[in-house]
């Protein structure tokens, strides 16, 4: 320290220990090993890594990147998210001009071409991410329920944007929808047309009809109309993120609980 | 020239001929045993996991798609805004396929020679994450943020005409990655293809780490030393999905019908669909009878079919060539591990089926809804 004093402090430097930056990052410029560990330890978001790893951690070559990419990617599309909802209406009646108004109206008209694209790119990452967890073989004990969150997270990945492919309300969209979700008719027991649906009647009264099971549930209706494009904005919009958000925080804390990043012994 | 190369493209995309080629071709691709292995080395097919191969595989998928993008029926297909992200899955799923073999097999022969693989490091020695990991995220971030802002500024998100509830385009495709499953509704009823198999893949793949029972190749790239799993994985992922998802993009056009890449989406191609069921076969080819009433006397075939498949099948296997692996894994891991290989074994099984039999259904019982 007395030493520090007689040396002529950069700007950086006395940026760093000036008493804001000290007061929010509690460490200086981290300069010694000690400091450096306590700028990691001393920062909330950084606090999701550990303070040192071992060398093999750190190397692109060995993770690729790619799950904290795919977090990544769920940053940007949350914040590019709702800059669109700033402008989008969820009915029939509005849906599609507010869409092409984004383009054309908006300043600075990419945010739905980076939402989309992005959206794309998280589904490649955590695919790509789950090829490389397989492939270095980090699903193997103690990170076995790591890796079953893993599989939640990427089908929470793609229902996001299967949910946010109707948005828009085009062609493209709508039909998508109406074969992703024509499926659900022939739940077993649970649609109109699954095997065994008939099993559950009263008398003469069916319970499970095209008007009562999963498939209407899910579209708010028979055909793909204006409920559905309500529960699939709530559902893209709150309630599925919510929930992947809740399935990140495990998977992050059991990457930390599980020892750490996986690696040879 | 070109022509002749287009056509051949064309012709041996169809499922029939690039799905057989494919699975034949793969267990010398990753080989799951001794016997794959030799052959593997005889053919020196390994040297594709080294970065000529890689070069060469690279130059193929760039000829393909150079051959599309100047070929003016599969440019229709390939500019859809939405497909581009198949063309990045074709190349990162190469690339990165290509890059975990080669670091497995380096570090494949170091095992060999009891060095430890690449990945270790004396543990004493470990680095900060501040700044050692911190700037590698950092420079990540910016990178794959222009990425993608390039992106965004040169391909327009696509919008199509307003939602028309009376207009069905043909062929109405799902998102990409779904187009998989969608692919199977050609072999499957949509209970199987759209309900029960989506759930099983979902269950199947969190259960890996409970049935892959091999502890080693844990923390470091590596082949040898857990072929068979990583064999069975990659054909699901590599096959099963991602190949799936091909088809259903590239080779999918109206009707469903199938189209070579290169090939004009004829609305009216006509398929001759005449598809025969089991019972059918059964009992009115076979026996030259007309099919009985009895709904249960009908399928009774297919139901002896599908109840020696999934009830007796795994008990034979257990009892012979499985046997060692009955041992280790014990009745509960062993069901399980049946339950779920022989659901997937079945889509090829059903295909080839199909194919070679005109087979619709092994059990076709449409009064409940309950065709297999
Ligand atoms: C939204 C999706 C996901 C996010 C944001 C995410 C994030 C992460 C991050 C940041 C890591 C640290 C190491 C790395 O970057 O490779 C990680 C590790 C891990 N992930 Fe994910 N992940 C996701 C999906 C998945 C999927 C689909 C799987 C597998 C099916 C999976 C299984 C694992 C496992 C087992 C680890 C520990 C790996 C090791 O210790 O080497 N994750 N994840």
């Amino acid at each position: 320290m007395e030493e520090k004093n007689n040396k002529k402090e950069s700007i950086l430097e006395k940026l760093g220990n000036s008493s804001v930056w000290k007061s929010i990052f509690r460490s200086g410029v981290p300069r010694t090993r000690r400091q450096r560990m306590y700028a990691v330890l001393g920062n909330v978001f950084l606090h999701l890594h550990p303070a040192r790893l071992p060398r093999h951690a750190v190397k692109v070559g060995y993770t690729w990147c790619m799950g904290g990419l795919s977090f990544f990617l769920f940053v940007v599309l949350t914040i590019t998210g709702i800059l669109l909802m700033f402008y989008y209406r969820p009915t029939v009646e509005y849906a599609f001009t507010d869409i092409i108004d984004l383009g054309e109206q908006v300043p600075l008209g990419i945010m739905r071409e980076i939402h989309r694209w992005g959206a794309h790119a998280m589904v490649l990452t955590t695919w790509l991410h789950m090829l490389r967890v397989f492939m270095t073989g980090s699903y193997k004990p103690p990170r076995e329920f790591n890796w079953a969150v893993g599989v939640i997270l990427m089908t929470l990945t793609l229902l996001l944007s299967f949910t946010g492919y109707l948005l828009p309300w085009d062609q493209l969209a709508i039909w998508a929808v109406t074969v992703g979700t024509n499926m659900a008719r022939a739940t077993p027991f649970l649609g109109s047309e699954g095997p065994g649906a008939s099993l559950l009647a009263i008398g003469d009264i069916n319970l499970v009809h095209a008007a009562s099971d999963v498939r209407f549930a899910l579209l708010g209706g028979r055909f793909v109309g204006e409920a559905t494009l309500l529960r699939f904005y709530v559902l893209h919009c709150i309630a599925v993120p919510f929930i992947a958000m809740i399935f990140m925080a495990v998977h992050f804390w059991r990457i930390r609980k599980d020892g750490g990043i996986s690696g040879p012994l | 020239m070109i022509e002749t190369i287009k056509h051949t493209i064309d012709y041996i995309s169809a499922p029939t001929i690039s799905f057989t080629l494919i699975t034949v071709l793969f267990p010398l691709f990753f080989p799951p045993t001794d016997f794959f292995d030799k052959l593997n080395r005889k053919l020196r097919i390994y040297k594709i996991w080294t970065n000529a191969g890689g070069l060469i595989l690279f130059t193929l998928i760039s000829i393909f798609f150079y051959m599309g993008y100047t070929d003016p029926n599969f440019k229709i297909i390939l500019m859809k805004g939405d497909n581009f992200p198949i063309v990045l899955m074709i190349y990162t799923m190469f690339f990165f396929t290509w890059y975990a073999m080669k670091k497995s097999y380096i570090n494949d022969a170091r095992i060999e020679e009891g060095k430890k693989p690449t990945e270790w490091h004396d543990p004493e020695d470990k680095v900060l994450v501040w700044p050692d990991l911190v700037y590698i995220e950092l420079i990540a971030l910016i990178l794959f943020m222009v990425f993608l802002i390039v992106w965004a500024i040169l391909v327009p998100a696509p919008l199509e005409e307003p939602a028309n509830p009376a207009a069905t385009p043909n062929p109405s495709k799902a998102p990409w990655y779904f187009l998989g499953l969608q692919e199977m509704l050609v072999y499957f009823d949509p209970w199987l293809a759209g309900v029960l198999f989506p759930t099983l893949i979902i269950v199947g793949m969190c259960a890996i780490p409970y049935m892959d029972i091999n502890k080693k190749g844990d923390g470091y790239y590596s082949f040898k030393e857990r072929r068979v799993g990583y064999f069975i994985f990659m054909y699901g992922w590599l096959v099963l999905w991602i190949y799936l998802i091909v088809i259903g993009t590239f080779f999918r056009g109206p009707n469903w019908n199938f189209f070579g890449p290169f090939e004009y989406w004829d609305p009216h191609k006509l398929e001759v669909l005449n598809n025969v069921n089991l019972s059918e076969y059964f009992w009115v080819i076979g026996l030259g009878q007309p099919l009985p009433q009895n709904i249960l006397v009908r399928e009774s075939v297919g139901f002896l079919v599908t109840g020696l498949y999934v009830f007796v099948l795994p008990v034979v296997l257990a009892k012979t060539i499985l046997k060692n692996m009955y041992k280790a894994y014990g009745p509960t891991r062993y069901t399980f591990l049946m339950i779920l290989g022989l659901s997937m074994l079945s889509l090829p099984i059903k295909m080839y089926l199909r194919w070679i039999f005109n087979l619709k259904y092994i059990i076709g019982i449409p009064e409940w809804f309950f065709n297999i």
